[in-house]
């Protein structure tokens, strides 16, 4: 009995270590890709070196050649990164600044991902030592990077920071690519005003108390609110959580009082908050009763709006990479850049004009 | 007079050594708060569901509702608590993983299809498995390599979450079957909400298992002395282990119930910060962290207070920057109430009250 547990167990514990390396495998695969594709590259293009420097006389040879000679100019760019897993948002952000920063568009790109400030430090100082062109940044945390990024610029490292600000003379940084949540929230609550609703009676779900996120989308309402004499129904933290969400509309259900919109500050806590009014027979989104707005402009998400459950949904633009791309290719050619803070353009989608098109394009 | 008087002081004192006081005391006064400050607290109405089916609606439902998760994970806390002498730390991420996995095995790999590829059953079941080996992944460093439970599982409180998103890539599949939502929400034409009546059947079940096995006899005495356990022919690694084990089946159920509620998943907050309400209803149950004797009816109790609690806060609309520090305080008179040394020095009062009356 005792020997069968033991095997049974030992069973277990490989089936969960196998799980786990498999994690840490998938994760590490991109890297691994990268260095494989480098050393790949060397050889390939001493190889076409010998055959130009040999044979030049067939001009297929030279043409072939060319792009693999290219390849020695590769900008190197270091790229660090929150871990992928934490959002759709930077899932989505993490495969687009993939798909651009790619060896057919002149980059040679490292990737680092962590949640830790520290972490992300170290990685940076690895890449400065590494000799990368240019130190592309998602900061985790907005404090400690002062050193790091002298060093950088010592080494003549060139920092570009994307999504989130640091606490760091703007000297010491190329530009800062960011969303301005603020002007997101406005939209949103611009989109309310115009829909001339009789009477507001607007709940309000937050997200994790004190992010960036949510003081900006946070503000844009209750300012609104206060000065047009919106009524706040319900103003509580879900969290960012879709079951937290769905409790907090289910209190004000129970409590019978009545509203017209939610006004979720990410999609998660907007399809939480749908589940319990679905749950209590209330009818929501473009012929409904209660207006729905979302934010994060998830794939999920504008389905909703498109099938006229929900009514708004306002973007979190994580497509960087081409404002990115810009930037380096303006510094490369010696130009100067006019502005250090960019904000990104970002769109707010209505259920009564939204597209499939869109959905395919915008959904993250 | 007096006899009558010293037979109440002695019926206090008894009652305040009762592990059923701290909890019931809780639910009373909670109750109470509310029906004075608010009696609608309390109604119950049949309302018509967006499917069309009449349900009860009102705000002791929605706790019986949202505090069957808490209340199914309270059973299988106990008894790790019991056997283990500490805390598994790792439910939140373990309930994301089972619920990703039965996703996972649901949509068959096609995140965006939201057709089901198995039947229900035979995903949950799966996910039980899964659940139940990451169980017994932490059963066995605490049993076998005497880990502290906490320090052992917070393995799989740190890389839960990863793993969970791994198992679908990364993705966030959406079921569009209508019955996967019943189990979060109403069986057309029953309008108790299905949450609540798995919270029962589970209860049933672990009560059946209680009294008809020896699971708490053994558990109790692993808890208790672990050497004496060892002597008297127990084998406390294997107890320890089935007790993680366990907690992986309730975490599979919660697991279930946490996806269907909106047939889909959030990888990085689904169940956040679970495992603590969790302990705290053990807690509540006036169930000593430190293992041995346990009840396993005053931390299903817990859950459910924790659950009231909540919805009160909501009810009165404590500001959201406030709410934490609210139930805080409230948790701490909670806890310093269930103490064990508090709860001796009140019935030590009782006594001497007592005896000054005799005198």
């Amino acid at each position: 009995m005792k020997k069968k547990l033991a095997l049974l167990l030992v069973a277990g514990m490989t089936m969960a270590s196998v799980i786990g390396c498999g994690g840490n495998s998938a994760e590490t695969t991109a890297p691994a890709a990268d260095t494989t594709t480098d050393e790949a590259e060397a050889p390939a293009a001493d190889t076409a070196a010998d055959t130009a420097d040999t044979a030049d006389t067939a001009d297929a040879a030279t043409d072939e050649a060319e792009a693999p000679a290219a390849s020695g100019e590769l900008i190197k760019v270091g790229i660090i990164n929150n871990d992928p897993n934490e959002s759709s948002y930077r899932t989505a952000n993490d495969a687009d600044l993939k798909a651009t920063f790619c060896e057919e568009n002149g980059y040679d790109a490292s990737f680092a991902y962590s949640l830790k400030n520290e972490e992300q430090i170290n990685a940076a100082q690895q890449f400065i030592q590494d000799g990368v062109d240019y130190l592309l940044l998602s900061a985790a945390d907005t404090s400690g990077w002062d050193s790091v990024l002298q060093d950088a610029q010592a080494n003549g490292v060139r920092v570009i920071l994307f999504d989130r600000t640091i606490d760091a003379d703007p000297s010491l940084y190329e530009a800062s690519i960011v969303s301005d949540m603020r002007a997101e929230g406005d939209k949103a609550v611009e989109w309310m005003k115009s829909q001339n609703l009789d009477e507001y009676n607007i709940i309000h779900i937050q997200g994790v108390m004190g992010s960036a996120a949510q003081i900006g989308r946070s503000d844009a309402l209750t300012e609104t609110a206060a000065a047009e004499g919106w009524n706040i129904v319900m103003e509580q933290t879900a969290n960012w959580n879709a079951e937290e969400a769905q409790q907090i509309v289910q209190s004000v259900i129970d409590s019978g009082e009545s509203f017209n919109v939610i006004y979720a500050e990410n999609d998660n806590m907007a399809q939480g908050a749908v589940a319990a009014l679905d749950s209590a027979g209330i009818t929501h989104g473009v012929d409904g009763d209660v207006k729905i707005i979302g934010f994060d402009t998830n794939k999920f998400a504008l389905e909703e709006l498109l099938a006229g459950n929900w009514n708004y949904d306002g973007q979190c633009n994580p497509f960087q990479s081409s404002y990115i791309n810009d930037i380096i290719k303006t510094l490369e050619s010696g130009g100067t850049i006019s502005e250090k803070t960019i904000i990104m353009d970002e769109k707010g989608f209505d259920a009564e004009t939204i597209t499939q098109e869109d959905v395919d394009t915008y959904g993250i | 007079m007096q006899n009558h008087k010293s037979g109440f002081s002695a019926f206090l004192g008894k009652l305040v050594r009762q592990q059923y006081f701290i909890p019931l005391t809780a639910l009373v006064l909670l109750a109470l708060f509310n029906l004075i400050a608010d009696p609608a607290f309390f109604k119950i109405s049949i309302t018509t569901n967006s499917a069309g089916n009449a349900v009860l609606s009102g705000t002791p439902i929605t706790i019986l509702d949202y505090g069957s998760e808490l209340a199914i994970l309270a059973i299988g806390m106990t008894l790790v608590t019991s056997a283990s002498k500490g805390q598994d730390i790792s439910v939140g991420a373990a309930v994301a993983i089972a619920g990703s996995f039965i996703l996972r095995m649901l949509c068959g790999g096609d995140s965006s299809s939201g057709t089901l590829h198995m039947p229900i059953i035979c995903a949950f079941l799966l996910g039980c498995v899964v659940a139940m080996l990451f169980g017994a992944f932490n059963g066995v460093l605490v049993a076998f390599f005497k880990i502290q439970p906490m320090i052992a599982t917070l393995i799989l409180y740190t890389a839960g979450r990863s793993i969970a998103a791994w198992f679908n890539n990364n993705e966030l599949p959406i079921i569009k079957d209508a019955t996967f939502s019943y189990i979060g929400g109403f069986i057309p034409g029953i309008p108790i909400p299905t949450p609540f009546f798995i919270a029962v059947l589970c209860m049933v079940i672990i009560t059946l298992v209680l009294r008809f096995t020896n699971l708490r006899l053994y558990t109790e005495a692993v808890g208790i002395n672990e050497n004496s356990a060892r002597l008297n022919g127990l084998n406390p690694s294997a107890i320890k282990i089935l007790s993680f084990v366990i907690l992986g089946l309730c975490v599979a159920v919660v697991g279930l119930i946490k996806v269907s509620r909106v047939s889909s998943i959030n990888y990085s907050v689904i169940a956040k910060d679970i495992e603590m309400d969790a302990i705290l209803a053990v807690a509540l149950g006036g169930n000593s962290l430190s293992g041995g004797k346990f009840n396993m009816a005053t931390s299903v109790m817990g859950a459910y207070i924790i659950q009231f609690l909540t919805q009160t806060l909501y009810k009165y609309k404590v500001p959201s920057e406030a709410l934490p520090a609210y139930k805080a305080v409230v948790v701490i008179l909670l806890v310093v109430m269930s103490a064990p040394t508090v709860r001796e020095y009140f019935s030590n009062l009782m006594k001497k009250i007592k005896v000054k009356e005799a005198a």
